[in-house]
C-alpha cells in the first residue's frame, strides 16, 4: 500500500522534511525488496522503521546511508540530492548492527575517526572526543581496545562515534538486538533521551514492536517492500489501517463479517453500524473487552455471553480465551481478578471495532 | 545494475591486476606455444608448428622411467606422510605432553627452511646410517618433509569438527577407538583427500630435497634437470606442457574438494531485506 | 566405563597416537638436523671428515670475502624478490578481495593454478624466454627495438630475481588475501559511513588490518629465496650466484661439509630469527 496515509506529529514542522524519499524502489537480481516507497522525515523526529525480516527495511537504511543504490526513485535531503553522493560525502552516520568498531584502534581513536578522516581542526578533536564519551557514558573507557568491552559498551561507543561528526540524520541497524532483554530496556530509555535532548533526527530499524512504540514519534510499518502505515505509535495501535498491522503491533481479535442493512454480524455478535453492505473485517483489542456483571448493556455497547476456554495470568493482567458459541473464540485482557471458570457476559463498545483493510 | 554509482569499482586497480596475471601467465603461454615449434625453444615469431616433438616426447623411455618413478615415490609420500601427520595432527590438537611446543616446531620446520637444508641434513642421516642413495631414500625425503603439508591440512580440519559429536557418540555408548573411526575420519575424509592431493602434486614436482637423496633412478624432475644440462629442445616444452595440464586438472579437483568442505562458510549473504 | 578405564583409555589413546610421529620426526627430522649441527664443527683433512672440534669453519664464514661477498647478494636478491612479490601480489589480492565482484571464485582459481605448475617447469619457462637466442630477445628484434641480442637478460641476478619474482607472487598472493577476506565488510562500510575516501579507508582501515597477512607472504618469499639454488642453476650464471649454490658446491665437489654444514646452519640461524621476529609483528598487529 505505497498510498498509506502519511501524518505528520503535531510537534514538528510539517513544512520542512529534512529526508525525503521519493518513489524509491530497489530490486536485487529477479526481487523486488521495495516497491515505490514515498516517505519523509521531520527534522527531529524520531522515525523507526519496522518490519518482519524480508521487509525490506534494511535495504532502505542502506540506501539512505549509501551502501547501495536504488533501482529507481530518489531520495533528498535538506532541498539536495542525496543518493547522488558517496556515503563518504553525505551528511548521515550509521550505527551498525554489530558495531562495526575498528579493532585496531582504542576507543578514543574510532570516536576521533570521522572528525580525522574529515579533517577536523586538531586542536578541536580532544574536546569533542570527550563530550560524545561524556554523552554515551564511556568517558573512563577512552584507551580500551574494543575486543576489551561488552556488547552494551561497544554498542555506546559506536554511537559516540556516529554522533560526534554532529550529522543531520543518525541511522541505526537493529543496534539493540544483540543486547540481552535487561540491557536492552535500559539502553532504549537511554537512547529516547539522548535523542531528545540533542535533537538529531534519528531513523531506527527493528522488527521488535514494542521497542517501536516505546521509542518513536512515528512508525513505519513495511510489509514486503511495501509501507503498510505511517502513524505515531499510538494512532497506529488506536486506529491500524489493515489487518497486518493490527496484528504485527500489540494484540488483537480479527473478526471477518458481513453488513446488511446497517447491521453487522460477525459470528454471534451483531451490532448497528450504519455503513455501505459488504463484508467487512474488525480488528477487536483484547483489553477493550470488559467483564458485563450487571447485565446492562447501554446503546454504543456490545454484549456476549461466552465460556473461558483458557486462562494465562501476566501478572497485572490476565489473558483468556473464550468461546462465544458456534466456535467463535475471542482472546480478552482482564485486569487481575483470579481464576474465572464457566460462562460470563462480557461487553465491549462499538467504537473499538475498527473497521480495516484485508 | 545501479545508475551513477559512486564508483566502488577502479579502473585503474582492474588494470593493474590484469597485467600481474598476465605476468604470471604469458611465460607460461610461451611455454606452451613453443612446445609446437618446428625450430627450436627460441626466436620469434614461432613459424612452423607441429606435434614432433610431442611424438619423440611419447617415444622417450627414460622420460617415461622417470613419471613411474616419480609416481611410485609420490603414492609412498602421500601414504607416509597423511599417516603420521594424521597422528601428529591428532598429537597437536588433543593431547598434551612434553616437548609440545617443540614437537609442533620441529614439525613445521621442513616448511619453512630452505630445501637444501633439509635435503643435506638427510643426506648426511643417510650416509651415516650406511644406506645406498635410491628411490627408497628419495621416498623417506619426500614423506618425512611433507608430513609438515599433511599435518597442518589435518589440524585444520580436526578444529572444524564439532566436539559435540564425538560426545554425543560417547555419550551413546561407543569406545574411543569406534568414536574414531566412525566419527572423526569420516568428518575428516575431505581435509585428507585435500591433503593427499597437495602432497602428491609437491612429491611429483619436488626437486631440492631429491637432488641430494637421489640414486640410479630418476625421478621426472631429476630427469628434466638432466636434460637441460645436455641442452634444451622443445621436447622438454612438450613434457612441461603435459605437466602443466596435469596440475590444472589436480588443482581444479582439489579446488572443488576445499569448497564442499567449507559448505555454508562460502554462501555469502545473498539479500538484505 | 568407569573413570580409571576411561583414564587409561585416554592415556593409551593419546601414547599410540603421538609415539609414532614423535618417534618419526626425532629419528628423521631431529637426528638429521642434529648431524648437521654437529658436523659444523668438525673438519676435513686430506679429503676425508675428521671429528676434530673446531670454530675455525665459522672462522672463515665470517673472514673470507667471498662467502660475505655472496651472502649480501643473496639477501639483496631475496629482499628484491620480496618487494617485487608485495608489489605485485598485494594489489592483486585487493583487486579480487574487494573491487572483483562475480568472478571472484574464478580468479582466485587462476591465481592458484601456477602454484601446482612445477617450479622447475617455471623456471625454464623463463631460461627459454630470456636467453640471447630466447623468445624475448627474439621478439625485440621482431618488432625492431633492438637489433642484437640483449646479454644482461639471462645469467645475472636480474633473471634470478625475475624467475623467483613470478615464483613467489602467488605466494605472497595467498596469505594477504586470506587476511583481507577476513575483514568484515561492516568496518569498511563505517568507515565510508564516517567520510573517509575510498583511499582513505584502505590506508586507515584495510592495510593496517592487513599486516598480519602481509608479513606471513613476506617472510616466506623471503626464507625461500634465500635459500633457493635452482634458480641461480637455471638462470642465475656465475654473477648470480646465491648462498646455496656454495653449500651445494661445498657438499659436492668441493668435499667440505663441514664448511658447508656451518654455512647452513648459518642459513638456519637467519631464518629462525627472522621468523621469531616476524611472528612478534604478527601478534603485535592481529586484532582479534
Amino acid at each position: 500500500m505505497s498510498s498509506a496515509a502519511i501524518s505528520q506529529p503535531a510537534s514538528v514542522d510539517a513544512n520542512a522534511p529534512l529526508l525525503e524519499v521519493r518513489a524509491v524502489a530497489k530490486r536485487f537480481g529477479s526481487r523486488d525488496v521495495l516497491k515505490n516507497i514515498s516517505l519523509n522525515i521531520a527534522s527531529g523526529e524520531f522515525l523507526t522503521l519496522l518490519g518482519e525480516s524480508g521487509s525490506g527495511k534494511t535495504t532502505l537504511l542502506r540506501l539512505i546511508a549509501g551502501f547501495e543504490q536504488p533501482t529507481s526513485g530518489e531520495i533528498w535531503m535538506s532541498g539536495e540530492r542525496l543518493d547522488m553522493l558517496p556515503p563518504h560525502k553525505r551528511r548521515v552516520n550509521t550505527v551498525f548492527q554489530n558495531y562495526a568498531l575498528f579493532p585496531h584502534l582504542n576507543v578514543r581513536d574510532n570516536v576521533a575517526y570521522g572528525l580525522r578522516v574529515q579533517g577536523a581542526p586538531k586542536n578541536e578533536i580532544p574536546a569533542r572526543v570527550d563530550e560524545a564519551l561524556n554523552m554515551v557514558k564511556m568517558a573512563g573507557f577512552a584507551a580500551a581496545r574494543p575486543s576489551r568491552l561488552s556488547g552494551g559498551q561497544q554498542q555506546r561507543v559506536a554511537l559516540a562515534r556516529a554522533l560526534v561528526n554532529r550529522p543531520q540524520l543518525l541511522l541505526l541497524d537493529e543496534p539493540l538486538s544483540a543486547l540481552d532483554a535487561n540491557l536492552r530496556k535500559q539502553m532504549q530509555s537511554e537512547l529516547k533521551s539522548l535523542q531528545r535532548e540533542i535533537g538529531i533526527t534519528f531513523l531506527f530499524v527493528t522488527h521488535d514492536q514494542e521497542e517501536a512504540m516505546a521509542l518513536s514519534d512515528r512508525i513505519a510499518l513495511l510489509r514486503d517492500g511495501a509501507l503498510e502505515q505511517v502513524a505515531s505509535p499510538r494512532e497506529i495501535y488506536a486506529r491500524p489501517a489493515t489487518a497486518y498491522t493490527a496484528r504485527f503491533i500489540g494484540q488483537t481479535n480479527l473478526l471477518p463479517g458481513e453488513i446488511r442493512r446497517s447491521i453487522a454480524t460477525c459470528g454471534v455478535l451483531r451490532w448497528p453500524l450504519d455503513e455501505p453492505d459488504g463484508p467487512v473485517l474488525f480488528s477487536l483489542r483484547p483489553e477493550m473487552i470488559r467483564l458485563s456483571p450487571d447485565g446492562k448493556r447501554q446503546t454504543n455497547e456490545v454484549k456476549f455471553r461466552a465460556s473461558v476456554q483458557q486462562q494465562v495470568f501476566a501478572g497485572a493482567s490476565e489473558l483468556l480465551e473464550v468461546d462465544c458459541g458456534a466456535g467463535q473464540l475471542l482472546r480478552v485482557r482482564l485486569p487481575a481478578c483470579g481464576p474465572l471458570t464457566g460462562e460470563h457476559e462480557f461487553v465491549f463498545s462499538i467504537a473499538d471495532a475498527i473497521r480495516v483493510a484485508n | 545494475m545501479s545508475r551513477n554509482s559512486p564508483t566502488r569499482r577502479s579502473p585503474l586497480l582492474a588494470f593493474y591486476a590484469m597485467l600481474v596475471f598476465a605476468f604470471i601467465y604469458l611465460p607460461l603461454a610461451v611455454l606452451i606455444l613453443y612446445s609446437f615449434n618446428r625450430d627450436g625453444v627460441g626466436g620469434f615469431p614461432p613459424q612452423h608448428l607441429t606435434f614432433e616433438w610431442y611424438r619423440q616426447l611419447f617415444a622417450d623411455g627414460p622420460i617415461w622411467d622417470s613419471v613411474l618413478n616419480s609416481l611410485i615415490v609420490a603414492a609412498g609420500a602421500v601414504a607416509l606422510s597423511l599417516t603420521l601427520g594424521l597422528l601428529a595432527a591428532l598429537a597437536l590438537d588433543r593431547a598434551s605432553f612434553p616437548g609440545k611446543a617443540l614437537f609442533r616446531r620441529l614439525v613445521l620446520l621442513p616448511l619453512i627452511l630452505p630445501g637444501i637444508i633439509t635435503g643435506l641434513s638427510l643426506l648426511m642421516f643417510v650416509v651415516l646410517a650406511g644406506f645406498h642413495l635410491s628411490l627408497l631414500t628419495v621416498f623417506l625425503g619426500h614423506g618425512t618433509a611433507l608430513i609438515s603439508v599433511a599435518t597442518t591440512e589435518l589440524f585444520a580440519g580436526l578444529q572444524k569438527i564439532d566436539r559435540a559429536q564425538e560426545e554425543a557418540s560417547l555419550d551413546l555408548g561407543a569406545t574411543p577407538w569406534q568414536t574414531f573411526w566412525r566419527i572423526t575420519l569420516p568428518n575428516l575424509k575431505l581435509s585428507l583427500i585435500a591433503a593427499g592431493l597437495l602432497i602428491f602434486t609437491l612429491s611429483m614436482d619436488e626437486i631440492a630435497v631429491t637432488f641430494f637423496l637421489i640414486g640410479r633412478d630418476n625421478t621426472l624432475p631429476q630427469e628434466i634437470w638432466g636434460r637441460l644440462r645436455r641442452g634444451i629442445t622443445p621436447e622438454i616444452n612438450a613434457v612441461s606442457t603435459l605437466i602443466f595440464a596435469v596440475s590444472v586438472l589436480l588443482i581444479i579437483i582439489w579446488y572443488r574438494i576445499r569448497t564442499r568442505s567449507v559448505g555454508t562458510e562460502s554462501q555469502q549473504l545473498v539479500e538484505r531485506p | 566405563m568407569s573413570r580409571t578405564d576411561l583414564a587409561m583409555y585416554s592415556r593409551a589413546y593419546k601414547t599410540i597416537v603421538s609415539a609414532p610421529p614423535i618417534l618419526w620426526v626425532a629419528l628423521f627430522l631431529l637426528l638429521p638436523y642434529a648431524l648437521m649441527f654437529v658436523h659444523s664443527f668438525w673438519a676435513v683433512q686430506d679429503g676425508a671428515l675428521v671429528h676434530h672440534w673446531n670454530l675455525d669453519n665459522y672462522k672463515k664464514l665470517f673472514t673470507n670475502p667471498l662467502y660475505a661477498q655472496v651472502l649480501f647478494r643473496t639477501m639483496r636478491i631475496a629482499a628484491s624478490v620480496t618487494l617485487c612479490s608485495l608489489l605485485l601480489g598485494y594489489p592483486l589480492a585487493y583487486y579480487l578481495s574487494f573491487h572483483s565482484g562475480p568472478r571472484k571464485e574464478l580468479l582466485y582459481q587462476l591465481v592458484i593454478v601456477p602454484l601446482w605448475v612445477s617450479y622447475l617447469v617455471r623456471g625454464y619457462a623463463w631460461k627459454t624466454i630470456l636467453g640471447s637466442e630466447g623468445v624475448l630477445n627474439g621478439f625485440l628484434q621482431y618488432l625492431h627495438i633492438t637489433h642484437e641480442p640483449v646479454s644482461f637478460l639471462l645469467y645475472s641476478p636480474f633473471a634470478v630475481i625475475l624467475m623467483l619474482t613470478h615464483i613467489y607472487t602467488p605466494f605472497v598472493f595467498l596469505p594477504i588475501y586470506a587476511s583481507l577476506e577476513h575483514i568484515p565488510r561492516p568496518l569498511v562500510e563505517a568507515s565510508q559511513d564516517l567520510g573517509a575516501s575510498p583511499a582513505s579507508t584502505f590506508f586507515r582501515v584495510i592495510l593496517p588490518l592487513s599486516i598480519p597477512g602481509l608479513l606471513a607472504g613476506a617472510t616466506f618469499a623471503f626464507l625461500l629465496s634465500l635459500g633457493d639454488f635452482l634458480a641461480p642453476l637455471l638462470v642465475g650464471g656465475s654473477s648470480g650466484t646465491m648462498i646455496a649454490n656454495i653449500v651445494q658446491t661445498l657438499f659436492g665437489a668441493v668435499y667440505d661439509w663441514p664448511l658447508g654444514a656451518a654455512i647452513s646452519v648459518g642459513i638456519l640461524l637467519i631464518t629462525i630469527s627472522l621468523l621469531f621476529l616476524t611472528e612478534r609483528l604478527e601478534k603485535r598487529w592481529s586484532f582479534k
